[in-house]
């Protein structure tokens, strides 16, 4: 079922320049990372609509915030650890309080910025983002997924945050309905196991649950691409069904995908839970897949979670 | 009882109409004044904002909000208006009684000032309060919102000015500087920051907290068009006079330093970072109103 793998930075940026002419009030802003977030491109293309701010945050979300009170759409790109943490305070006292409909694309997330190392990996984005009142917080889990949050992101009137992984990742929703905001994406029906999962680990508990089902455990599958507002309702309606529920993300354990679920149901459907996450610490350089292999996150860990999950408790 | 003041010493609208020039800056030097004494009365009777910022910007707002501006206050989104950022958000008092007074909302409304429920939050709300232009409180993020406006003002053939007022806090703020660099990159036309420059931070004197001199040379240095003259923040003749300046300007962008005090109209809260934003007790308010009520009569 997967294509050749694409980069979503890659993807996002053609995106960028397709979309121009349908979005003529679009602009783009990056923070002298325009050759890593691909938006360089577009600064070639249309340099009156792009503004490279040099090395500073903070300064490009509260312009971006300023040129959105005006009419225009703007795009702001950045490492996702840098725009969380750097321009924290712009995107929640400008950008959330005022519902400003800026895109805050957060490049090189999650571990995929590997070889630069722990001070470049942005594993808390989503804790702190899903923190921020007003704010939509998208995980794309392929390239698709990615230019389809953009465009509806464009539409919409208030900000969205959209996480971006650096490197080629398996296409997964090339011939499926298009992603729709604040809905989770069931890909598998089953009544053992509800996995929830976001982001580049969705390849992955797809092969864990085909592993699954070989060894008779049906797994009711859940992308849940949007992380805010999230989808409770259809996690409820899971975790009724099965009683276990596992999570699976690339970014700490605390706050992330996997808190979000368990405020869901803890309030509405308590139910048996893993989380399947970074633990509370900082990771380090190295290739891609190995990282999220040390960190916990793959097939194999998957599959054994959900195992031990369908062990009766003691 | 405190004595009202009368319609003759401030009265809003005749001064939006005056044309001769020198009796319009009498008639905002009054305006400010009265504006001062509203602030203090709110500021006393609620208990609580920021008497300190709030005064040393009152002939400012004054002459952006009643003659420099073009606004429209029945139609405050009004895509063509002028913009000003009111950076130093913790002047919300002031910035509320001079929108009021210009007929964003209604006066009686001052009264709520950071009550519950109400449209006038400590800190300026875009979205709450007809007229501000953009949520503050946190320092340092006007020049980076108000650099976004007069971007999309070009990118949008548009001809409104923006204005972002800041205070020394802001000055401090790094964030403030990266907007200042910005700025210069991009050029923008009809920006222009105004300085209100009274050099007492909520700790104490700027020289001792964090000393922003020589801020005319930094922002020269940094490639903007400085005023070559370092205005009377409080002399409402002076501030017409700044904008004359500014209005002839071809380089962008352009800053407008202004000698202002915090606490300005009462003298032992002048130049004093305790009344920053310390509660004004009966006694304060009383001793206070009766001197800023005796300049006021003492104006021409």
């Amino acid at each position: 079922m997967t294509a050749a793998p694409v980069a979503m930075r890659d993807a996002f940026g053609e995106a960028l320049l397709s979309l121009a002419p349908e979005f003529p009030e679009m602009v783009v802003l990056d923070a002298d990372v325009s050759t890593s977030t691909r938006t360089a491109a577009y600064g070639k293309r249309h340099p009156d609509r792009f503004f490279n701010v040099g090395v500073a945050e903070a300064n490009m979300v509260d312009i971006a915030a300023g040129m959105a009170t005006c009419g225009l759409r703007p795009v702001v790109n950045t490492f996702a650890l840098f725009l969380t943490l750097k321009a924290a305070d712009q995107v929640r006292n400008i950008v959330c309080y005022n519902k400003l409909p800026v895109i805050l694309a957060g490049n090189y997330a999650g571990l995929s910025d590997s070889y630069d190392g722990a001070s470049h990996q942005s594993i808390l984005d989503l804790a702190i983002m899903r923190a921020m009142p007003n704010l939509t917080v998208v995980v794309p889990a392929d390239e698709v997924e990615l230019c389809q949050a953009l465009t509806v992101a464009l539409r919409r009137d208030g900000p969205v945050y959209i996480r971006i992984c650096r490197n080629p990742t398996p296409v997964l929703f090339a011939d499926a309905p298009p992603l729709d905001i604040g809905k989770i994406r069931k890909l598998k029906n089953g009544n053992d196991l509800t996995i929830a999962v976001c982001g580049v680990p969705t390849s992955m508990a797809i092969e864990a649950a085909d592993r699954l089902a070989q060894r008779g455990v049906a797994v009711d599958l859940l992308e849940v691409s949007t992380i805010k507002p999230i989808d409770a309702e259809a996690l409820a309606v899971s975790a009724r069904k099965t009683g276990k529920v596992l999570t699976v993300e690339e970014h700490t354990i605390h706050g992330g995908l996997g808190s979000a679920v368990a405020e869901v149901l803890s309030q509405r459907v308590p139910a048996r839970m893993g989380m399947i996450g970074i633990e509370d610490k900082f990771t380090e350089s190295g290739d891609y897949g190995a990282l999220l292999r040390k960190y916990g996150i793959s097939v194999e860990r998957i599959e054994s979670e959900a195992m031990r999950l369908l062990t009766p408790e003691r | 009882m405190t004595q009202r003041i009368t319609r003759k010493q401030c009265e809003p609208h005749t001064v939006l109409q005056e044309k001769d020039r020198k009796r319009k800056a009498a008639m905002l030097q009054r305006l400010a004044q009265g504006f001062r004494i509203k602030v203090l009365d709110i500021l006393h009777e609620k208990g609580t904002g920021h008497w300190g910022g709030a005064a040393s910007a009152a002939e400012l707002l004054a002459a952006l909000y009643f003659d420099v501006m073009n606004v429209r206050p029945d139609e405050p989104k009004w895509p063509e208006r002028d913009r000003l950022v009111v950076s130093k958000g913790h002047a919300s008092c002031m910035l509320y009684t001079v929108l009021a007074h210009r007929g964003y909302f209604p006066n009686a409304e001052l009264k709520t000032f950071r009550q519950i429920d109400s449209r006038l939050q400590g800190h300026p709300c875009m979205l709450k309060t007809p007229g501000v232009e953009m949520s503050t409180g946190s320092l340092g993020h006007g020049t980076s919102v108000a650099l976004g406006m007069a971007l999309a003002a070009r990118l949008l053939g548009k001809n409104y000015w923006t204005y972002v007022l800041l205070g020394d806090g802001d000055l401090n703020e790094g964030q403030t500087w990266e907007a200042i660099m910005a700025a210069a990159k991009f050029k923008p036309e009809r920006l222009v920051a105004l300085i209100d420059y009274n050099k007492v931070q909520l700790d104490g004197p700027s020289d001792q907290i964090m000393p922003m001199d020589p801020l005319p040379e930094k922002l020269r240095a940094f490639n903007w068009n400085v005023a070559p003259v370092v205005y009377d923040g409080h002399s409402a003749a002076a501030v017409l006079e700044s904008f004359d300046w500014v209005k002839t300007q071809r380089q962008w962008p352009a800053a407008v330093i202004y000698k202002t005090h915090k606490g300005r109209g009462v003298s032992f809260m002048e130049d004093n970072a305790h009344w920053h934003g310390a509660p004004i007790d009966d006694a304060t308010h009383a001793k206070a109103r009766q001197e800023l009520l005796k300049t006021l009569e003492e104006l021409p």
